[in-house]
């Protein structure tokens, strides 16, 4: 797994690569930490992560409460079906805001 | 930061390239801490004992490491190990001790044990997959993230005697294609059905059992059908702590702790109770011929009720009897019911043959048993509904005298089989059926009629069609030639048994239905229904469904339209019952006028006005409620009037005269064709003929007088 971070203005976009387990959900948790003390809009691309496991729903989640403390707002993007299938069952999902491309989560992150 | 400089966040010990040192007692289980995952187990006999550590679904350990000597604190081990990857690891102990059952010893070191405090177990994550046979270790313990994110979230509290309660099994609600929801027969597809519930009326689900059971438990080709005949229902726990993965989507990620999670919160949202059937009476582990999974391996002669030779005694029917009154496994079913308490916000617990739960060791029963009490006066369970299965397959029958200590309920047999007989047209009844209607104060005078939870049929026996569609039990199908199952059914098949096309059979099948809801909706105290009884499910007369993972467990939800009159009372009648307190109260009558009405709060009569017959050929009984004296004369509420007819043939039934200004209003009347059989809360057309009503045969009528 990888995790870029890039900024487009006041909005932080983390790009995952690869799977999100509780051997790698350490090293997203510090990215999206990092993220998280930059900025208050957060999108993140998971276009190119095909499972996530307890672990990683709970970096979301922890990403989540944090930008809410904040008052500012996180986006989701590009989460596969599986994903967002295991997100509903479980309820991780109705704290997220979920869209097809990081392009879509901008425009809603600088409208906000 | 300040949480680095504690030394037990640090190893002292390392072997085969784990690290770790001494643990913390408590809490008793595997608990993540700062840096590692603290393991706690205790043996009253063991002389030594092993930790076994596996990656996820590996055949071989990764590692095994005894606990040093120091380790121990009186019998418990306890140890911290560092860097575990806690989402893949599933462990296990092995318990040095003599093997002597005579003495009451089963220790085998070469079997790997499951932690009776396991929050969660591997090895049956998707229901009926085909395990692999040959696993050393076929019951994992895991570890599950306890931070779920209840947000307001709170156990709901409704008063007990508000209850509509919702008997359900967890794969049977949604397993049949008709349910057409995504995930069928899960935690997540009951979720889908929220929307159903409410329209039907009901505000607390009872789960028939989800702590985690091997459906697989003595599994077999069904000698008459061919199929498999398996553990359906549940009645078999592997592990206390444990919801059933196989009943979870998300099981085979193992996150049915989240999935079962989000179902109660979802249900809460919705102003639902979560009741759960709860079995601490015996295990899986069967008898002196069955598996070590667990407790027998661990602590034999602590967990279980044996005999002076060692065998083990047998009150729950199913082999083994769980040893609740020994002060350790009391504390272990405490701490259970607390973690599903204050974790899952379970909202209440019923508990399966509950009277083994006040037996002492040899399995006498005792006056005082301390499970009862400890639960009953427990801080954390003080809210939670406390419901008892008051009999044992072993012959203690406590209806009415189960130790209550003011806080248990309990299911009330007697109310089943008093209605059963009563709408079969049986004689003798009218005493009893005054005694289901007022919550059954003869049985419950000193805890008031919310003791008594109210049903007619449960997962036990006949459904409510099939009370009325078959007069013997058809049992076949569980390879048991018919010896299986109750034989006191009290059941009439209103003249043919089975299927009919007899329009007239039908329609009286489906009246009997509606007397029965109807009946149970309007007596004091708490009713219950079983899920799919709404719209006349049928188990084809089968009376004993625990081992059918098929269209006899499964709700037919075609049956909706089939039955649609059914289902169109019963969403009905439950509204019926929630809008009127004077039918929910929490005290006993008192049959006198306290609130200065000119009624009593409760009054009896029969084809006379203020006159039942209460003689042995009577088959009649009606009953006023004053609604002046609803919820102890607290809240103003319309007069009830109720009209049983058991006879045959429709009877005239004098009304009580209403004070002046008000008249009677037909609420229901089950004679009737559907449309005219019940009338919504508000829409009750007002009779045209107030004096007298005729009672059709075999029929219940209600009147609202506003």
């Amino acid at each position: 797994m990888k995790v870029t971070l890039t900024d487009q203005e006041d909005i932080t976009v983390v790009e995952v690569v690869g799977d999100i387990d509780s051997k790698t959900a350490p090293e997203f948790e510090r990215s999206a930490r990092q993220a998280t003390d930059q900025n208050e809009k957060i999108a993140i691309d998971l276009t190119a992560v095909e499972f996530m496991s307890s672990a990683g729903l709970r970096v979301l989640l922890m990403v989540y409460r944090n930008i809410k403390a904040q008052n500012g707002k996180v986006v989701l993007a590009g989460v596969s079906e599986d994903i967002q299938d295991v997100m509903s069952t479980t309820g991780f999902i109705n704290f997220f805001t979920i869209v097809g491309t990081t392009g879509e989560a901008l425009s809603i992150l600088k409208q906000s | 930061m300040a949480t680095d400089i504690r030394i037990d966040y640090y190893p002292t010990h390392e072997q085969q390239g784990i690290k770790f040192r001494r643990g913390h007692v408590l809490p008793f289980g595997a608990t993540m801490v700062p840096n590692g995952i603290n393991f706690s187990i205790y043996s009253s006999e063991a002389i030594d004992c092993t930790l076994v550590l596996f990656e996820r679904g590996e055949a071989q350990p990764f590692a095994e490491i005894r606990f040093p000597e120091e380790f121990r604190t009186g019998n418990v081990y306890s140890m911290i190990v560092f860097d575990l990857d806690y989402e893949r690891l599933e462990y296990g102990y092995r318990m040095d001790g003599p093997f002597k059952p005579e003495e009451g010893h089963r220790f085998d070191k070469s079997i790997i044990l499951s932690d009776p405090y396991a929050k969660a177990i591997g090895g049956r994550d998707t229901w009926l997959a085909e395990p692999n046979w040959d696993n050393i270790y076929p019951y994992r313990s895991r570890l599950v993230f306890e931070d779920f994110d209840w947000e307001n979230d709170h156990p709901l509290e409704t008063p007990i005697e508000d209850l509509v309660i919702y008997e359900m099994h967890v794969r049977g609600f949604t397993q049949h294609p008709s349910s057409e929801v995504k995930n069928p027969g899960t935690f997540a597809a009951i979720r889908s059905k929220i929307a159903y519930l409410k329209e039907l009326g009901i505000n607390c689900v009872e789960l028939m059992p989800i702590y985690e059971f091997d459906e697989w438990e003595n599994s077999r080709e069904n000698p008459v059908t061919g199929g498999l005949i398996v553990n359906f229902w549940g009645y078999s726990t592997v592990n206390f702590f444990s919801p059933k993965a196989g009943y979870a989507a998300t099981g085979k990620f193992g996150m049915q702790v989240d999935e079962l999670k989000t179902l109660v919160k979802e249900l809460h949202r919705n102003g639902i109770e979560v009741m759960l059937d709860v079995v601490f009476n015996h295990t899986a582990e069967g008898d002196h011929r069955g598996h070590t999974i667990s407790f027998r391996g661990i602590d034999n002669k602590t967990y279980y009720m044996l005999t002076p030779e060692g065998y083990y005694f047998n009150f729950s029917g199913t082999g083994n009897t769980l040893n609740c009154n020994n002060p350790v496994v009391r504390n272990m079913v405490l701490d259970c019911l607390r973690y599903w308490a204050a974790d899952y916000h379970i909202d209440g617990f019923r508990f399966d043959l509950a009277a083994i739960l006040g037996r002492d060791q040899n399995g006498a029963p005792l006056s005082n048993p301390p499970l009862l009490e400890s639960l009953a006066y427990d801080p954390i369970l003080a809210k939670c509904k406390l419901v008892a299965e008051a009999w044992d397959a072993g012959g203690l029958y406590q209806v009415g005298s189960f130790p209550a200590y003011g806080r248990w309920a309990e299911w009330n047999g007697k109310y089943r089989d008093s209605v059963r007989k009563f709408l079969k047209g049986d004689e003798g009844l009218i005493g009893e059926i005054a005694q289901c209607i007022q919550g059954w104060p003869d049985l419950y005078y000193y805890r008031g009629p919310t003791a008594s939870i109210n049903f007619i049929a449960c997962h036990d026996g006949f459904t409510l069609y099939d009370l009325f569609a078959y007069n013997e039990k058809h049992n076949e199908a569980n390879g048991e030639h018919n010896n299986d199952g109750g034989n006191d059914n009290h059941s009439w098949n209103c003249g043919v048994e089975g299927e009919t096309d007899d329009a007239h059979v039908n329609q009286l099948r489906h009246k009997q239905i509606k007397n029965a809801l109807s009946i149970l909706m309007v007596s004091q105290g708490v009713p219950m229904i079983l899920s799919g009884d709404e719209m006349g499910v049928t188990k084809f007369g089968n009376n004993n469904t625990y081992c059918h993972d098929n269209e006899l467990n499964w709700v037919d939800w075609n049956l909706l339209d089939k039955n649609a009159d059914i289902y169109h009372f019963a969403r009905h009648i439950t509204r019926f019952r929630r809008a009127h307190p004077v039918l929910r109260s929490r005290t006993h009558f008192q049959h006198r006028d306290y609130a200065g009405s000119g009624y009593p709060d409760i009054s009896f009569h029969g084809t006379q006005a203020w006159h039942a017959d209460f003689s042995a050929s009577s088959r009649c009984l009606a009953v006023m409620l004053d609604g002046a004296h609803a919820k102890s004369g607290t809240i103003q509420d319309d007069t009830i009037y109720i009209a049983m007819n058991s006879y045959w043939d429709a009877l005239y039934y004098e009304l009580p005269q209403l004070p002046n200004g008000r008249s009677w209003h037909l609420a229901v009347n089950t004679d009737m064709p559907s449309g005219e059989d019940i009338y919504p809360v508000g829409l009750e057309p007002k009779l045209e003929e107030q004096g007298r009503f005729l009672v059709g045969g075999r029929s219940t009528v209600i009147l609202v007088g506003k």
